[in-house]
C-alpha cells in the first residue's frame, strides 16, 4: 500500500485582479471574467522563485508527514521556471529540507504537468521499495507575455506531496497516464514567454488529453464518475476544467474544492496539485479523489486516491490552501506587479 | 558575495543550523567552533524553529546593490524561541505598521542574485507570522 504521507503548500501573498491588467491593455475584464472564469491571481513576490516556494511548501508537507526528513530518498520538482537553465532546483530542496546527501533529486519539465510527473515517479519508486518516502513537487512563478491572454492567468505557488508506505493520509489506489506529441504551448531555449496556439489548446489538446486520461482510468478500474467523492482537474484557466467536468458527467460539488482558478490563477506545474492540496484539506475518510493533470506538448496523468483516517489527524498541522488563498492579501497595480515579474527594462 | 562563502553559509542560511553547546547548553547562530562562553568544543547540531518576535528594525529607503527591487524594505533583529537573536530581512510585510513585538516567521526566500547570468543565493528572511 503506497500513497499520500504529507502535503503542503504555498501561495504567495501578492494578487493582481483581472481589471488591473485588462486596464492597461484596454480589454474587457468583464469579459475575461466571464469568458474564462477568473477573477484574480497570485504573484510571486520579488524574492520568490520556484525554489522558494518549494522549500516552503514541502516544510509544510514535512510538518504532516511527521518523519525526519533523513527518510527521503527521492526529490523531484516540477516546474517550467527552475531558477536555473543549468543548476538542479532539486538540491536545493533537498539542502534546505536537511535531506541532502543520500538521496536521488531531479528537475522535471513537462509544462503545466511536471508536477504530477514527479508525484507518478516517487509513488512508483515507493511502491517498488527503492525508496520509503519520496517528495513530489510541482512548482511555477509562470510566464504570461505582456498583453497577451495568459497573463491573466499565469500565477504562482507550490505545492509538495511526501509519498510514502506508512502512516498514509491517502492510498493511491490507480494511475494512468495519456499522451500525444500535440504542440498546443512552448517556450524555446533563451525565451522570456511561452507561445501557445489560441484555441488549438482546447479540443485538440486539454480536452483530448484530459478525457482520454479519464476515460482509461475509468476503464481500468470499471468505475464511473459517480463513484468519485471529489475531481481535480488542471485549470490553465476556470472555464476548461468546469466544461470538461460537465461534460465527462462530474457534477460541482465534485470539483468544489479542487477549482482554485478563478481566485488563484494558473500555477502551470502546481496547478492540478494544489487543487488536490485544497480537497484533502477538505475531505474525509475513506473519500476517493480522481486527479487528473494536463501538460501542454501533451499528455494527462491520472491517479486515483482514497482518503485515510489519518487525514483528519493532520488536517491541521499546516495552513490549509483556501486560507493562504483567501487571506492576507496584497494587491498589486500593474506598475508594481510589472516591476515584481521584471517586465521593465533597467539599464544593465 | 562569492561562491565558495555562500556555499560554506548554508547551513545556517537555508536551515537555520545552530550549534547548542554541549557543556552550558548556550546555542550559538551561527554555529561556531569555541563556545564563547565557556570555552567548550563540543555541539550538538540543532535546527532554529525561526520563530520568534520583532525586537527592533530599521526601514532601508535607499538599498546597496543588488537589494534596490525590494525598497522600502525592513531589516531587524528578531529574538528567536529559543533565546538566540538573529538579524534579518523582514518581507511580505507592510513597513508603515511593522511594529516591535510583531510575531515574525522565517520563510526560505532569495537573498540576492549575481546579476542576470551569475549565482543566486538564497536564505531565511522573516514574514508575519499569520498562519499561511
Amino acid at each position: 500500500m503506497v500513497g499520500i504521507i504529507g502535503y503542503g503548500t504555498q501561495i504567495p501573498r501578492y494578487r493582481i485582479k483581472v481589471e488591473e491588467i485588462a486596464k492597461v491593455w484596454g480589454a474587457d475584464a468583464s469579459a475575461i471574467r466571464r469568458g474564462l472564469n477568473l477573477n484574480e491571481k497570485s504573484v510571486p513576490a520579488p524574492d520568490e522563485d520556484c525554489a522558494t516556494l518549494s522549500v516552503n511548501a514541502a516544510r509544510d508537507a514535512l510538518k504532516r508527514a511527521g518523519i525526519d526528513p533523513k527518510k527521503i530518498g527521492a526529490v523531484y520538482v516540477g516546474s517550467e521556471s527552475h531558477p536555473y537553465a543549468v543548476k538542479p532546483t532539486g538540491t536545493i530542496v533537498a539542502e534546505a529540507l536537511g535531506i541532502c546527501p543520500d538521496v536521488h533529486t531531479a528537475d522535471l519539465e513537462f509544462a503545466c504537468k511536471a508536477g504530477t510527473e514527479g508525484m507518478f515517479i516517487a509513488l512508483q519508486l515507493v511502491k517498488s521499495g527503492a525508496v520509503s518516502c519520496a517528495l513530489a513537487i510541482g512548482a511555477d512563478t509562470s510566464q504570461g507575455a505582456p498583453g497577451d491572454a495568459l497573463e491573466y492567468s499565469a500565477s504562482a505557488g507550490a505545492a509538495a506531496f511526501i509519498m510514502g508506505s506508512e502512516n498514509l493520509v491517502a492510498e493511491l489506489l490507480e494511475t494512468d497516464c495519456y499522451m500525444t506529441d500535440t504542440p498546443d504551448f512552448w517556450r524555446r531555449e533563451n525565451a522570456h514567454y511561452p507561445e501557445h496556439g489560441g484555441r488549438f489548446t482546447g479540443d485538440p489538446a486539454y480536452k483530448k488529453h484530459v478525457t482520454g486520461a479519464v476515460m482509461a482510468i475509468l476503464e481500468r478500474t470499471a468505475t464511473k464518475p459517480e463513484d468519485f467523492d471529489y475531481l481535480v482537474f488542471h485549470q490553465p484557466n476556470g472555464k476548461f476544467p468546469v466544461q470538461m467536468a460537465k461534460k465527462l458527467g462530474f457534477k460541482e460539488p465534485q470539483y468544489r474544492y479542487g477549482l482554485l482558478t478563478p481566485t488563484l490563477g494558473n500555477t502551470y506545474s502546481g496547478s492540478s496539485p494544489m487543487g488536490l492540496a485544497a480537497t484533502l484539506d477538505e475531505a474525509k475518510p475513506e473519500q476517493t479523489i480522481l486527479l487528473v493533470s494536463y501538460g501542454s506538448g501533451a499528455g494527462s496523468d491520472a491517479f486515483i486516491f482514497r482518503t485515510t483516517e489519518r487525514l483528519l489527524e493532520v488536517h491541521n498541522q499546516a495552513p490549509k490552501v483556501r486560507k493562504q488563498l483567501d487571506e492576507h492579501k496584497f494587491y498589486l497595480e500593474y506598475g508594481s506587479y510589472a516591476k515584481f515579474r521584471r517586465k521593465i527594462l533597467k539599464p544593465e | 558575495m562569492n561562491v565558495p562563502k555562500h556555499w560554506r553559509e548554508i547551513p545556517e542560511r537555508y536551515r537555520m543550523e545552530a550549534g547548542k553547546c554541549t557543556k552550558c547548553t548556550k546555542i550559538l547562530f551561527p554555529a561556531r567552533l569555541v563556545c564563547p562562553f565557556c570555552g567548550n568544543k563540543e555541539f550538538d547540531k540543532i535546527n532554529l524553529s525561526g520563530k520568534g518576535k520583532l525586537l527592533t528594525y530599521t526601514i532601508i529607503r535607499t538599498a546597496p546593490e543588488g537589494f534596490e527591487d525590494f525598497t522600502p524594505y525592513a531589516i531587524g533583529i528578531v529574538e528567536l524561541k529559543e533565546g538566540v537573536k538573529v538579524m534579518g530581512q523582514i518581507t511580505d510585510c507592510n513597513t508603515e505598521t511593522l511594529k516591535t513585538g510583531d510575531q515574525l516567521v522565517a520563510k526560505f526566500r532569495r537573498m540576492n542574485e549575481e546579476g542576470k547570468t551569475g549565482m543566486i543565493m538564497y536564505s531565511y528572511k522573516f514574514v508575519p507570522d499569520l498562519g499561511i
